[in-house]
């Protein structure tokens, strides 16, 4: 426990000491976090309304995401959670170097994640996938066994919302991507603070200003990243993986 | 704190521009918000004017449609998002929270500065757009019109409102953590003011609801300039989707509003009535249900906007729900004025101004939370006087009797007492005069948002035309007396009213650690029978 020296570290004027300054600034964080989940909440209500409402649509338009590309960056990201996990540890234990090799570490994995994600936006332009005039759904996605021609749908008395023409397919995929680019952008965002942040923990980590009982900084901004990780966490599945059969 | 000398206070502690642009003072930067916040209730209650001269006649003879919709527009952006959601939170909160736990400040001074360049920021978007040409969507940005069809400037205002979001969200995480981590020794929680567990609950709504309304921003924004669909039907999108969005913040906006005035008339009712406050815990408990009904009950703004009519049941009996905890606190207050020693000060006066028109204003709210009576007024005048009943009624008149009461320990000074109790005294006329009239023209069928009506709806906007003059006087005669009080109203002792809270124990001014010595607290809050009576109130200082 940090405490004894927690009781001789130095601390902001209006606290009382160490441990209340600790408490405030922990539970400052997680405040912030849950607005965060707020926020990112209102991307994941609209996917789940719509997914709901075109089904068929989402499903054909996963199909276009790479699943390889997004799978080793969900492996980037992971890793890049550990590596900031033991640079707390670190901070905790007042190593210096192994802190400052971890950060590191973690901006790397991080830039990593940025620059794969950036390949992956790329694809998309190439392939016309972006929302706009420009927008066009290839008619045969490759994978998707389960397509089925409209007319012999309704024919048969399936829901149009199951089988829409191709036409209402393309419209409702287009909401499929407006909401990968915007739940993937927001993600991207947050990746871009946090790595900002990381760099003024390493200038930090460099000048000794962590040390036992003073890593509150390093502990909130680790806090930031593992949430930054866990909201892609959801995103991977429900962007890549849900809908995609073969 | 050992270095202070006598009579040094925060006001005087140090000089010139830069030592309030760059304070982390929480009263100091309370300060800067009450200018920007009186600035942007100056300019909101010019475009009400506006509003209130053109329906004075029949004919749109005074501004063009549009100029009109960007008028009533700008009123409602800037009095929501402006003035009332921060004004007493920002002002009132701000001063009075690390004070009323004992502590030196708040938890983050640095944000806390930080959240009053995001309101000006925010404000300084709103105020441009207002110089490029305005907008026409009304304070609400309903889509597809705003995403897909109007040319004005959605996406400045969009942003400036986004902003002050942030300058909202970072208020209520310093306001949580300050309550939970710096109370004074002693100050249990159920030994908090009222004023402080209202701030608490408001809080915690603007931590949830706010997040929320900034990524409905963003979406709206992303599909007006790239094209991405989210609202547009013509793109596959859902406009109904963005409605349920937008009350999801801004029906709860309206606690984030009136909570914090409650706890205003908690801290007033007490003191002026000389007891303390009636069913304590049940006031405290009633915030924090408000704070959690008021999440439940936004689909009551969307009964006609073609959601099923099983929500629109369930959304009903809800919003009847959010009546109990309200009716509580009002039971609870009438019931500390009840054999109480009532004197009638200022602050006083805009507690009773606040009670009656809140509950007008409640009431009103009960019978259109019934689904028939709403689909029959919807987008009539009986909206629009039943929330200014609620907002203004409630929220500025709290905040009004808070400023008053406050007063001599922000500044120092005495504000003139005949003064404040007759500007209090033309605000309720005026107000009244303005809104009651509104609510028989809106029943009769006058729809709101429009620059011309028919005829015999006149009698009744001439009306409240006429009260809101009166209403624009009330407001200017305490700008005059309190500029005044600043530099010639008499000196104010410690505690002018014989109030209780720790806020009322140290010097007027404070100084700028609050208190010479960190304060330890040994009883609970409004221990009123332990006070000696003022004689005759405010007039004996």
């Amino acid at each position: 426990m940090p405490s004894d020296a927690a009781a001789h570290a130095v601390h902001a004027h209006h606290f009382e000491d160490a441990a209340q300054q600790r408490h405030a600034v922990t539970l400052g964080m997680w405040t912030f976090l849950v607005t965060e989940i707020l926020f990112f909440g209102g991307l994941f209500l609209a996917y789940s309304i719509y997914r709901w409402s075109f089904p068929a649509a989402f499903a054909a338009a996963s199909h276009h995401l790479d699943i390889v590309l997004g799978t080793v960056n969900t492996a980037v990201l992971i890793c890049s959670s550990l590596t900031m996990a033991m640079a707390v540890h670190s901070a905790q234990m007042g190593g210096r170097k192994s802190l400052i090799a971890y950060l590191v570490l973690t901006i790397i994995l991080g830039t990593a994640f940025l620059g794969i994600k950036a390949v992956e936006y790329a694809h998309k332009f190439e392939e016309h996938l972006v929302p706009g005039a420009t927008f066009r759904l290839p008619p045969e996605p490759k994978g998707a066994g389960h397509v089925v021609d409209h007319d012999q749908a309704v024919a048969a008395g399936v829901p149009s919302m199951e089988y829409p023409e191709p036409e209402e397919l393309a419209r409702h995929a287009q909401i499929y991507f407006s909401l990968y680019f915007a739940m993937t952008g927001m993600h991207a965002l947050h990746m871009v603070i946090g790595l900002g942040l990381l760099g003024w923990l390493v200038l930090g980590a460099r000048r000794g200003r962590f040390a036992p009982g003073l890593d509150a900084p390093v502990e909130i901004v680790g806090l930031y990243w593992h949430f930054v990780d866990i909201v892609w966490i959801f995103l991977f599945p429900l962007l890549y993986l849900i809908g995609r059969h073969k | 704190m050992s270095e202070r000398r006598p009579g040094t206070n925060y006001l005087n502690v140090s000089y010139g521009i830069r030592s309030w642009l760059f304070t982390v003072d929480h009263k100091r930067i309370a300060l800067l918000y009450l200018g920007s916040v009186t600035l942007m209730f100056l300019l909101g209650t010019v475009f009400a004017g506006l509003v209130r001269l053109e329906l004075l006649t029949p004919a749109g003879d005074l501004f063009s449609a549009d100029s009109y919709n960007k008028i009533f527009t700008m009123h409602g952006i800037v009095m929501v998002f402006f003035f009332l959601i921060p004004g007493i939170p920002a002002v009132l909160g701000n001063f009075l929270i690390p004070m009323m736990v004992g502590a030196r400040d708040l938890a983050f001074p640095r944000l806390n500065l930080l959240s009053w360049y995001l309101y000006t920021i925010g404000a300084l978007f709103t105020l441009f757009n207002i110089v490029i040409g305005g907008v026409d969507t009304g304070w609400t940005f309903y889509t597809p019109y705003s995403s897909a069809w109007t040319t004005t400037n959605i996406v400045p205002v969009a942003l400036g409102i986004f902003i002050t979001g942030f300058s909202s969200i970072l208020t209520g995480l310093n306001f949580i953590v300050t309550i939970h981590t710096m109370r004074a020794p002693g100050l249990t929680w159920f030994r908090l003011p009222l004023f402080v567990w209202a701030h608490y609950a408001m809080s915690i709504v603007v931590i949830l609801g706010t997040p929320v309304i900034a990524i409905t921003i963003v979406l709206l924004a992303l599909e007006r300039v790239f094209k991405l669909g989210f609202f547009d039907p013509a793109l596959g999108g859902d406009p109904v989707l963005f409605q349920h969005f937008f009350w999801f913040y801004s029906h709860p906006a309206v606690y984030i509003m009136i909570l914090p005035a409650m706890g205003v008339i908690s801290e007033i009712i007490a003191c002026f009535s000389r007891k303390r406050v009636f069913g304590y815990s049940f006031v405290a408990a009633s915030s924090l249900a408000i704070a959690l009904l008021g999440f439940l009950v936004w689909g009551h703004h969307m009964f006609v906007s073609g959601q099923s009519v099983f929500a629109g049941l369930v959304f009903s009996v809800l919003s009847f729900m959010v009546a109990i905890p309200s009716a509580v606190k009002v039971f609870n207050w009438t019931a500390t004025l009840y054999k109480g020693s009532i004197s009638f000060d200022t602050p006083m006066l805009y507690v009773f101004g606040f009670l009656g028109l809140f509950t007008i204003g409640g009431l009103t709210g009960l019978m259109l939370a019934c689904l028939g009576i709403d689909v029959h007024v919807h987008d009539t005048y009986f909206i629009v006087a039943h929330f200014h009943y609620i907002m203004v009624g409630g929220t500025v008149m709290a905040y009004l009797g808070g400023l008053h009461f406050w007063w001599p320990k922000i500044t120092g000074r005495m504000y003139p007492e005949w003064w404040g109790r007759l500007s209090a005294l033309i605000v309720f006329v005026g107000f009244n005069l303005t809104f009651l009239p509104q609510f028989i023209v809106g029943y009769l069928g006058m729809p709101r948002r429009y620059h011309a009506y028919p005829d015999e709806f006149q009698v009744f906007n001439v009306m409240s035309s006429a009260g809101a003059s009166i209403l624009g006087v009330g407001y200017l005669i305490p700008l005059f007396y309190f500029a005044w009080s600043m530099r010639y109203g008499k000196k104010a002792p410690d505690n002018p009213f014989q109030a209780t809270g720790l806020e009322w124990t140290t010097p007027s001014p404070p100084p700028t650690e609050n208190f010479p010595v960190t304060p330890v607290v040994t009883e609970e809050a409004y221990a009123y029978e332990k006070m000696p009576i003022p004689a005759g109130g405010a007039r004996a200082v």
